[in-house]
């Protein structure tokens, strides 16, 4: 994932220096590997000092990272000052950056330390209020006061100080020369649930003629082994959880995990281990155990790329609900499509290969007028855009978002929408993170991929979770080994990837073709029967634009809406489908073990958002193995 | 709270009366007998299930003589290797006790059987027989030596540190106790201790990475040898001080840090890593700061502090580092916040336990606990300080405006715990190395008054400390000098020159020289008449050359001014004069001899000390001979002498040129007029103008 990212954010800097190319590749990765739990669309992290905010008596060069004084430097008033261009994000967690002196000029009045936007730039760092900093030539140390108190030597040419803030306990400490001067640490004036207190930012300020000094925003190697301090505190916060006193309830918890786990199996469908989980820790199963067959029989299909026998099936056995998911349908129905093309779906396969499968168990078009669903109206007026009716985020959504591909949080784009669902349950926060990635990492075909497609490839993947619970990584176990295609069904023969890696329309067979056109067709005249009925749907008609540009291309797995032929595309609909058949059985459309999951990502994404610092170390996936 | 405990089952076996020997507990000693082995055997797993966590029952077996029959049973071979092994998880079970019960399994004999099992094949006995092992030796009231006794003994457990991890955890923890002496280290050392534990530093057990790094702390402590060798040692590629420091990073628990920290200031002690080597700078020293801190445990911080000041001791650079390391002095100054007495605590306790008194042994022993963490914590500050302060006048300034920390060392120095007098006094000394210090706080606090009191009656260890800093005391700047003066020190200094260490010998001598630098003519007649001139010439006879030197300079002292001169000459000059020439005609160092040239040349500046040297032929081609001697200094000193002597404007100085002309001391001036050493060619310039004038 990192790899990834950094490439993509060298990317987007302009090329040409290798050596600057190389220095920003290191500077990625080390932030990257510093603050994971950044979201830099949201927060970006400092990287340099910014050429606006900043006294005139400052200069700027090498790519506004060294500061010289300009002034006259006659006395106190001549001081100068700038800022980084962003504040420091609180789910940094600890935030550390270096500032060596290059030289001390006439006097050495520097000041390093931090400010808040809009702190008056003609003053060195710590004199006013919201705004800190240690100075080399008493080594005292301002804490937004005029006066400062003895805090360290004294520092001047050649040597390196540093500054933490850690926010998690807010405060900060100085180093110098790779030896922290910690202890008589000063609070912060700064409060971690308090988020109308303005951010800080690093900051430096000289004051005679002839200063400067090189900022360290993690472009080299720190000199002071930041990552060891910070290793300190993640072993804290981690004990913190791991002690976190749970009294007398020991019992209490032990049975919720049995049904979490339990209750996981059985929503994914895994019966045997299901049965066999609830027979050793003597637990019950609510849902019995033909009905669990079936979810299994209809997602493996799906899975498999058989959408036309899973819709059969499902309507088979489960009257009605199909009608009443008119969008899930038509997702279903454009899945179907897009296999058929893929040549995978059975109406076409029966054509190219021989099949047991008679055509006419699917008798001409599908149900196409389903009714009204009122009792699943609700479910879209969580978005902003109408989405299934499991609440998928569309795939035009997420373009929205970032070309980046940031791997960390995707909030949707109208925060009304974010606090809707949130208020609906908690279940309902949609979209997450880093797993994505991780998704496509793993995707076999992730690899033939230009710099666009690996970016089509995210957006698409931010649409793999479903009702905002994270897929996370031990749902990803579960679809590793879907992907294999190896589960064998009963009235399954040979089912065989390699046929479909043949790589021709509809398996190349003229019969197929057609009956994929005709489809095509019957799947437009559904879109417009949706429009009648529920109004004009950007996501159905991108959907199914993405689907029919297929046929533009003499290569459709190699052109850039081949995406959508990744056998892995079809885990979020089959999870879509599954939940929709939970529900109707008045069963959680969500595993408690995914809520949970999806609970306590929110919740460390809140943190973040609060300011509260030690969300960076108590990231969930740090849990997830 | 642990400590606590054990103290109190201490406390209740101590106590336990015969008759309370239960027949229960007979009962099962009585078992260990039956004829039936199978019913032994059961006996023993019930006796096993009795005992644990039991210490009326372990105590009670034990006075049964329980002990003698398990030991018999381990050791019969013809036992069934089950029932062998359930005797050694017994036994273990019983030194798993009180120190009572370890000292009646060692009377018994258990270490030597239990050695001996060790040589049996099964892994599962000899995991039991070694678990046993570890609890016996690391008790403090079994002997050491014990271990050593069977040379066969220490090879046999190198050889059993491959079976499991088990034998490993348990064989370095009894290397790691049972590493006191140079003696043990080498034995250690030359039956492979280091390739055979450094492989265990990447044990996947915790326990087992934490019992090796124990073991090198203890290998590498003050010895070259092994430290010279460690720094070579390869652990799965990586240097072993890189593997040091990777056991100090800051998620690593507590232990660990501090182990490993040890083991690196160890080695840089002996000189196999370099003070300004990164991992010591950037990693040690830093690592051990932080120990210091308030979030840590009391023992952790003494350890800490104490390792702290052992690292940096020699070197100014490290010093300067750790002064300014999270406000390290500042920190410090958190190890006094800790009650000093007994009543103290008791307030406390009082105050925090409220109605719900305990009872009054367990109170005690608690209050002792507190008591040894506070003296612990206080001693281990002062040594910090010490070294901290042994070089930098800046440092010593810092840690002097530290709050009260005077009155802390002041208060330090007449406490009750010889440890924290010793540190108490070792930090002042330290800071008595400042001039500026001596004229100010030392001098504001009285800090002479402590101190003189703690020379009355103190070990030597502390006695060589606190007469070396009452020497700073005595500098002539000093403004402590005179109360000292009056306090009636001089007999205690001539004391001291009596001793039968020479380091008390030095000091008393050395002190007495700085009083009697521009002292006033009655210190002197004090000064000699208190020591004796008999004392006074047995020290100029001292095998130990710093306290010849030191005399020498107090009779230099002495000799200075002339009617103080001519008065000790006049009543002591024969004695004198015997002294130098025997000092000038023995063998020794330049220094030595300097320094008597000098007393000579003081002489001669007497008005009738003067005669003593003129009249005296053989001292004169003394003079002469050191003058053309090859050693400039030597050469200086003997023509300030014959300068001294010629001096134009005194009395007889006529008579004396004559001689001294006679004596051809004028050609040899004219030739060292001559000299390339200015300061000699200018004396003798000098001392030829006296013949012109």
């Amino acid at each position: 994932t990192e790899a990834k990212m950094a490439e993509l954010g060298a990317g987007s800097l302009p090329l040409g220096d290798p050596a600057f190319n190389y220095q920003e590749h290191e500077l990625n990765e080390r932030l990257k590997r510093l603050y994971p739990a950044v979201n830099e669309d949201e927060t970006p992290l400092p990287r340099s000092w910014s050429p606006k905010d900043k006294y005139s008596y400052i200069g700027l060069s090498q790519n506004n990272l060294r500061v010289h004084y300009k002034g006259h430097g006659k006395n106190h008033k001549d001081a100068a000052s700038v800022r980084a261009t962003h504040p420091i994000p609180a789910a940094c967690g600890i935030y550390y950056f270096e500032v060596k002196i290059v030289s001390k000029g006439r006097d050495g009045y520097m000041g390093i330390g931090l400010s808040a936007q809009g702190v008056n730039m003609n003053r060195l760092p710590g004199w006013d209020k919201h705004s800190y900093g240690y100075h080399g030539d008493d080594g005292h140390s301002f804490c937004s006061s005029g006066t400062g108190q003895p805090y360290g030597p004294t520092f001047t040419t050649g040597d390196v100080i540093g500054c933490c803030v850690n926010l998690i306990n807010n405060t900060c400490f100085y180093t110098k020369n790779g030896i922290s001067l910690e202890c008589d640490i000063f609070k912060l004036n700064y409060s971690v649930f308090n988020i109308y207190q303005p951010n800080l930012y690093p900051t430096v300020g000289l004051q005679t003629p002839g200063e400067i000094v090189d900022a360290n925003f993690g472009q080299q190697p720190f000199v002071f082994d930041i990552e060891d301090y910070m290793s300190e505190w993640r072993a804290k916060i981690h004990g913190m959880i791991a002690r976190f006193p749970i009294g007398e309830r020991l019992g209490e918890w032990q049975a919720v995990l049995q049904n979490m786990v339990s209750s996981y199996l059985v929503h994914h469908g895994y019966c045997a281990t299901a049965t066999a989980f609830a027979r050793a820790t003597e637990t019950m199963i609510q849902e019995d155990q033909t009905s669990i067959k079936n979810r299994q029989r209809i997602q493996k299909l799906v899975l498999a790329g058989r959408v036309g026998e899973a819709i059969e099936a499902t309507q088979q056995l489960y009257p009605g609900l199909l009608e009443h998911n008119p969008n899930l349908l038509f997702m279903l129905k454009c899945r179907q499509f897009v296999e058929m093309v893929n040549g995978t779906d059975s109406e076409v396969r029966c054509l190219t290969i021989r099949s047991p499968k008679s055509q006419d168990s699917y008798p001409g078009s599908p149900n196409l007028s389903p009714r009204h669903g009122a009792s699943n109206t609700h479910l879209h007026t969580g978005a902003d855009s109408p989405t299934c009716s499991n609440g998928l985020t569309p795939p035009n959504k997420s373009k929205n978002h970032s070309v980046t591909g940031s791997s960390s949080v995707k909030y949707p784009s109208a925060p009304s929408s974010a606090s809707s669902s949130t208020s609906s349950s908690p279940s309902s926060v949609n979209y997450s993170e880093s797993n994505s990635s991780d998704s496509t990492k793993s995707q076999p075909h992730s690899a033939n991929s230009t710099q666009e497609t690996s970016d089509s490839e995210m957006e698409i993947e931010a649409e793999h979770y479903t009702n905002g619970v994270v897929e996370g990584s031990s749902a990803r176990i579960v679809n590793g080994t879907y992907k294999h295609e190896e589960i064998l069904q009963p009235d399954d023969n040979s089912i065989d990837e390699g046929c479909s890696n043949g790589k021709q329309l509809c398996g190349g067979n003229q019969a197929a073709t057609e009956r994929m056109i005709q489809f095509g067709r019957e799947l437009q005249a559904l879109n417009e029967q949706l429009c009648r009925e529920y109004g004009k749907n950007a996501t159905h008609k991108k959907m199914l634009q993405d689907a029919f540009s297929l046929l533009a291309y003499s290569d459709p797995w190699n052109c850039p809406v081949g995406q959508q032929l990744d056998p892995t595309q079809r885990e979020s609909l089959c999870s879509a489908l599954n939940s929709a058949i939970l529900e109707s059985q008045n069963l959680p459309k969500q595993p408690p073990l995914m809520l949970a999951l999806g609970q306590a990502t929110e919740c460390v994404q809140l943190m973040a958002r609060v300011r509260s610092g030690s969300c960076s170390f108590a990231r969930v996936d740090n849990f997830l193995h | 709270m642990l400590a606590c405990v054990l103290l109190i089952s201490n406390v209740s076996a101590a106590f336990v009366p015969m008759q309370e020997v239960t027949a229960t507990s007979r009962h099962y000693v009585d078992r260990l007998f039956d004829p039936d082995p199978q019913k032994v055997l059961q006996g023993v797993i019930d006796m096993k299930n009795a005992v644990i966590g039991n210490n009326k029952q372990k105590a009670n077996l034990i006075v049964l003589g329980a002990v003698p029959r398990l030991l018999y049973l381990l050791q019969q071979s013809s036992s069934s290797l089950e029932l062998r092994t359930e005797c050694a998880v017994v036994l273990g079970s019983l030194a798993m006790g009180t120190e009572n019960n370890i000292k009646s399994l060692v009377d018994c004999h258990i270490i030597p059987a239990l050695l001996q099992g060790l040589l049996c094949p099964d892994l599962i006995f000899i995991e039991a027989c070694l678990r046993c092992l570890r609890t016996v030796f690391i008790s403090p009231v079994t002997p050491v030596q014990l271990l050593y006794t069977d040379s066969t003994v220490i090879p046999h457990l190198m050889s059993l540190l491959s079976r499991s991890q088990r034998t490993q955890e348990y064989i370095t923890q009894i290397f790691s106790h049972c590493c006191k002496t140079p003696e043990h280290q080498t034995v250690l050392f030359n039956h492979g201790a280091i390739q055979n534990i450094a492989p265990l530093l990447i044990s996947p057990s915790y326990k087992v990475r934490m019992q090796a790094l124990k073991c090198f702390s203890v290998l590498a402590y003050e010895n070259t040898q092994v430290s010279m060798t460690l720094v070579n040692v390869l652990v799965d590629g990586e240097l072993l001080s890189q593997v040091f420091v990777r056991m100090m990073q800051r998620d690593q628990p507590i232990e660990m840090q501090l182990t490993a920290a040890k083991c690196l200031t160890y080695m840089c002690r002996a000189g196999a890593i370099r003070t300004d080597d990164s991992c010591i700078v950037l990693k040690t020293l830093p690592c051990l700061v932080r120990m210091c801190s308030k979030e840590h445990l009391l023992e952790e911080r003494v350890e800490g502090a104490e390792t702290l000041a052992y690292l940096m001791e020699p070197d100014v650079e490290l010093q300067r580092i750790a002064s300014t390391t999270d406000h390290l002095v500042a920190m410090l100054a958190d190890y006094f916040k800790y009650p000093s007495s007994v009543s103290a605590i008791t307030d406390i306790k009082r105050v925090s336990q409220g109605v719900q008194t305990r009872s009054l042994p367990v109170c005690h022993l608690q209050l002792d606990h507190d008591l040894k963490h506070a003296h612990e914590l206080r001693q281990a500050a002062f040594k910090l300080y010490a070294s901290l302060g042994s070089n930098d006048e800046d440092i010593r300034k810092k840690i002097t405006e530290t709050e009260n920390m005077m009155d802390r060392i002041v208060s330090g120095l007449s406490e009750s715990s010889i440890k924290v007098r010793l540190a108490a006094v070792r930090c002042l000394h330290s800071l008595s190395r400042s001039v500026q210090q001596l004229r100010t706080s030392f001098h504001d606090h009285a800090v002479w008054k402590p101190l003189m009191k703690l020379l009355q009656n103190a070990p030597d260890e502390v006695l060589v400390m606190a007469s070396s800093t009452l020497c700073n005391l005595l500098l002539e700047f000093s403004p402590s000098k005179e109360p000292i003066l009056e306090s009636g020190v001089i007999e205690l200094l001539c004391s001291l020159t009596q001793s039968d260490s020479p380091a008390l010998r030095v000091n008393g001598i050395w002190a007495l020289m700085n009083m009697a630098f521009q002292a006033d003519q009655k210190v002197k007649v004090e000064i000699v008449r208190c020591l004796g001139t008999e004392q006074l010439f047995r020290l100029l006879s001292d095998p130990d050359t710093n306290v010849l030197m030191k005399t020498l300079g107090l009779l230099r002292n002495l000799l200075s001014t002339r009617p103080h001169i001519d008065q000790i000459m006049s009543s002591h000059g024969k004695q004198i004069m015997q002294a130098v020439t025997l000092i000038l005609e023995a063998e020794h160092n330049i220094e030595v001899k300097e320094q008597t040239l000098c007393i000579l040349a003081n002489i001669a500046d007497g008005n009738s000390a003067k005669e003593l040297i003129m009249t005296n032929d053989d001292m004169l081609q003394k003079i002469k001979y050191y003058m053309g001697h090859s050693n400039v200094k030597l050469q200086l000193a003997a023509t300030f002498c014959i300068s001294n002597l010629i001096w134009n404007e005194e009395d007889g100085s006529q008579e004396r040129q004559d001689k001294l002309r006679e004596m051809g001391f004028v050609d040899i001036l004219h030739k060292l007029s001559q000299a390339s050493d200015p300061n000699l060619s200018d004396r003798a310039k000098t001392a030829m103008q006296q013949y012109l004038a």
